[in-house]
């Protein structure tokens, strides 16, 4: 059957079956590589994208769940202001190594900056250990998280 | 010694990217006075010539990478070297991958185009300078030449050249088709800029690629789009020698999307539309194994059998003095039995490659450590000439040692060859996890004899493990001695009297061995560090001032110390439960010393809280990225050494996922400090340091906080609880 699914303010017609990751929906059928595969169970967030502002893992959400709900990945968490705050920090720390996981981790730091605009250091360890950073650069993320707060 | 301009034919891949601008590209090759002959292919001189600078008609510089970028930033630390010669600025340049080709890429002291060891700064430190000195000279006659002008009245910066006395000034884009027509000047005939000058080496200047990597544009192996590919979910035998034994084609099938199951001696694919479909078929295949030969295989029996052989003498690695004699002299005895497990790399990105296999030609998109092994293994798969496998190198997320083998390539090749047209191959990060090729578990004897002030007089060390290099490169396994495994054993940074460090080689049943993220050093700095701390506290001195004692003919490495200690203030006092702990290390060209503070709770968790490092990695091309990968390198050693360790049960690796293999996460990240120490030395490698260094600092520490000294990794093997002092 065919699915409706909106990403990135465009609705796409995807046709899969509805039990399908909507990362591979992102990735294979609608060609949004940004969205990473890290391990398939939810343990890495390297697969995270917001469905309406909140963020999932989407290695585990079946694209029929998703409903009306509006996806947001990495390609364009630019719109939000967060995200853009948070690319910019990124840049000017240089954050990233290999950089695989740092697509999911700015999806995981927008959405905490939304809802906690001023995080602490304990915020940020609730919001974000669940994404793996293999390269190690932890100390560097929570300190552009830090600055992308202002 | 004669130099040469090299036309290069451009690759395919380079037209395509340059178009019709191409006419008026400058190529430059450089013969580079100190590579091997032997290392160049028929019909050229006597030297390996290079390219990595191409500038064309419209000034956009493009520079080829011979390293490729896993993380370490050594794309922008070679940019920075090429780019201060050529006088350019980073703003102006593109990068790209080079395409594999040991003759104009091979890594001098790897003596192939293979990423790893630490060596890219230190095996291109010298030939990338050269080439941008040499394509800037050429810049800089064709200018003089159109002005006609003493070159020498002219300079090149910001990429263009400029006459002072007349004020004129050429951009390089209008001087290529000039440039190009004349005669290359010898690499070691262009002289090098003064350090004092360096106005880019030395700078903390920004990464070339975060721009993209902070907005999912970076394109890794696994993000290849290649027009009609279809996507493949693949088991691999759970037993290493294993074979399908049944597969349900017919349920595979039967899931929509799914286009074709197929069959290699080790593996199941399931080739689909996407690789949703792709994995919901191979699980619905329900395939069996027959397990072969190693169904029975365990680390119970692995190190059973390492044990057993640890106790007979070994290939001598090192042997100065009477170390026997003089240990059965000592006044005081110490010997300890050290064990560090397998591990795997699990680098984020896991194991992939798309290929489209031709009846005459191949043509493979990945991001590899190792780009002509690749193209040479996938070659002798297909039973191709190695001229028809095109190898498109991309970004790796991560490397860690596991894309220096081609493994996942090669079986990705045999899939592709049943598939019609091209094909995505995605390992599932269990498959990642339990096909890895891992560091190899070591059973190590130490001994070491005191005299009644408590100073080392005899020394020895038996390692016992697997050698990476017999398989690996046969050539560099001679006489039965594996030298990376004794790496850091056979010489450590101190003044011993008496040394004697043997190898034995035992090969476990079951499981393949591979370089890990900082090879032999990783695990000889453990073991010698732990055992300099253990001789320390016999002999009722402080680790610090015990090891200065042995310094003393080790200036850097007594430095490093001495500003690690000092930066995290040694000699202040912590709370109880808490510990300082040291370690010191050469390798890879590098000195570091690091200080780990950690905090030992009543139930035995141990959480590290910050790490203090001290480098002497000689001169910095970029003081930035050194100290990323000092916190990097940590959190990576950290996590091997909390909780990595492979386990085989059965044949079958135990471990499957980040929940099973677990990774150091944000919640647990040490603060970790760099203190980077000036030098006008050559510059040392730095991308391994880090992570070989921690495990000993951490350890020490959790022996200064308990008293529980840790033979063993990963460190919660060890129960801790209730052991605060």
């Amino acid at each position: 059957m065919t699915i409706s699914i909106k990403v990135n303010e465009t609705v796409h017609k995807v046709d899969v079956d509805e039990d399908t990751p909507l990362l591979w929906v992102l990735r294979d059928v609608l060609g949004l590589t940004g969205t990473k595969f890290g391990c398939g169970l939810a343990l890495c967030g390297a697969c995270t994208v917001h469905v309406d502002g909140v963020p999932r893992r989407s290695c585990i959400t079946p694209v029929g769940s998703v409903g009306n709900g509006a996806v947001t990945t990495i390609e364009a968490v630019s719109a939000m202001p967060e995200g853009k705050a948070l690319q910019q920090a990124w840049v000017d720390l240089d954050v990233v190594q290999c950089g695989y996981c740092q697509g999911g981790q700015i999806m995981s730091a927008a959405a905490l900056l939304k809802s906690t605009p001023k995080p602490t250091n304990d915020d940020i360890d609730a919001a974000m250990s669940g994404n793996v950073c293999r390269c190690g650069t932890y100390q560097r993320i929570r300190a552009a998280i830090h600055r992308a707060a202002g | 010694m004669v130099d040469h301009a090299v036309r290069r034919p451009l690759s395919r891949r380079t037209f395509l990217k340059t178009g019709a601008a191409t006419s008026g590209a400058l190529v430059l090759g450089v013969y580079l006075p100190d590579r091997k002959a032997a290392a160049a292919p028929a019909g050229a001189s006597s030297f390996t010539p290079n390219a990595f600078v191409r500038i064309d008609a419209q000034g956009r510089v493009t520079l080829v990478m011979p390293m490729v970028e896993m993380g370490q930033g050594i794309y922008t630390a070679q940019a920075m070297l090429l780019a201060e010669e050529l006088e350019v600025g980073l703003d102006q340049v593109e990068v790209e991958h080079a395409p594999p080709n040991d003759a104009l890429y091979a890594n001098s002291i790897l003596h192939i185009q293979t990423t790893g060891a630490s060596a890219s700064v230190r095996a291109f430190w010298l030939p990338l300078r050269q080439a941008g000195a040499v394509a800037r000279s050429l810049l800089v006659s064709a200018a003089a030449a159109k002005w006609n002008v003493d070159p020498a009245t002219c300079s090149a910066r910001q990429g263009a050249v400029h006459h002072g006395p007349t004020s004129r000034r050429l951009e390089y884009g209008a001087l290529v088709t000039a440039a190009a027509a004349l005669r290359v000047p010898s690499a070691d005939s262009v002289p090098l800029k003064n350090p004092k000058d360096f106005r880019l080496i030395g700078t903390s200047a920004r990464r070339l690629d975060s721009s993209e990597k902070v907005n999912g544009r970076t394109t890794f192996g696994i993000d290849v789009r290649v027009p009609g590919m279809k996507f493949a979910a693949v088991a691999i035998s759970p037993v290493l020698g294993g074979k399908p034994r049944s597969i349900d084609r017919r349920a595979a099938l039967a899931v929509r999307g799914v286009r074709q199951v197929v069959q290699t001696e080790e593996a199941v694919a399931v080739i689909a539309d996407h690789t949703g479909a792709a994995k919901k078929g191979l699980q619905a295949a329900a395939i069996q194994w027959d397990d072969g030969a190693n169904a029975g295989a365990s680390s119970e029996q692995i190190v059973r059998q390492l044990e057993i052989a640890s106790r007979q003498p070994g290939v001598v690695a090192r042997s100065e003095g009477d170390a026997q004699k003089a240990l059965a002299a000592a006044a005081t005895r110490l010997d300890a039995v050290y064990q560090l497990p397998f591990l795997a790399h699990a680098a984020m990105e896991p194991m992939n490659c798309t290929v489209h296999v031709q009846r005459d030609r191949c043509e493979l998109w990945v991001g590899t450590q190792a780009p002509t092994l690749t193209q040479m293994t996938v070659a002798a798969a297909l039973g191709l000439p190695q001229k028809a496998v095109e190898v498109h190198n991309h970004y790796l997320g991560g490397g860690f040692g596991r894309r220096l083998e081609t493994d996942g390539s090669v079986l990705a090749a045999k899939i592709a060859k049943q598939v019609e047209g091209p094909v995505k191959v995605i390992w599932s990060r269990e498959e990642d996890i339990q096909h890895d090729l891992y560091r190899p578990y070591y059973y190590d004897r130490i001994s070491a004899g005191l005299d009644a002030k408590g100073m080392p007089v005899a020394w020895t060390h038996r390692v016992a493990g697997s050698s990476v290099y017999a398989r690996y490169a046969p050539p560099l396994f001679q006489n039965g001695l594996d030298i990376d495994a004794v790496e850091c054993a056979a010489q450590t940074p101190y003044d011993l009297p008496a040394v004697h460090v043997d190898y034995v080689r035992v090969e476990p049943a079951g499981i393949q061995t591979a370089f890990w993220r900082g090879v032999g050093p990783v695990k000889n700095v453990f073991i010698v560090e732990s055992f300099v701390d253990e001789l320390a506290h016999a002999a009722k001195q402080d680790p610090v001032a015990y090891r200065r004692a042995l310094l003393a003919k080790n200036p850097r490495a007594l430095a490093v110390l001495n500003l690690a200690t000092e930066k995290a203030g040694w000699s202040s006092s912590l709370p109880a439960g808490q510990g300082r702990g040291v370690s010191l290390q050469h390798a890879f060209g590098s000195y570091l010393a690091q200080v780990a503070e950690v905090e030992v709770t009543g139930d035995g968790t141990v959480r590290v809280k910050r790490i203090v490092c001290a480098v002497d990695c000689g001169v910095i091309i970029n003081p930035d990225i050194v100290a990323a990968q000092m916190e990097g390198g940590a959190i990576f050693g950290l996590t091997a050494a909390m909780y990595g360790q492979i386990n085989l049960e059965n044949g079958r690796v135990k471990q499957g996922n980040f929940n099973t293999y677990r990774p150091i996460r944000m919640n647990e990240a040490p603060v970790v400090e760099t203190h980077l120490v000036k030098s006008t030395e050559a510059p040392g490698g730095i991308g391994e340091a880090g992570t070989a260094i921690v495990a000993p600092a951490v350890t020490n520490a959790i022996f200064a906080a308990t008293g529980k000294r840790i033979r063993t990794l990963p460190i919660t093997n060890t129960a801790l609880r209730s052991t605060q002092s």
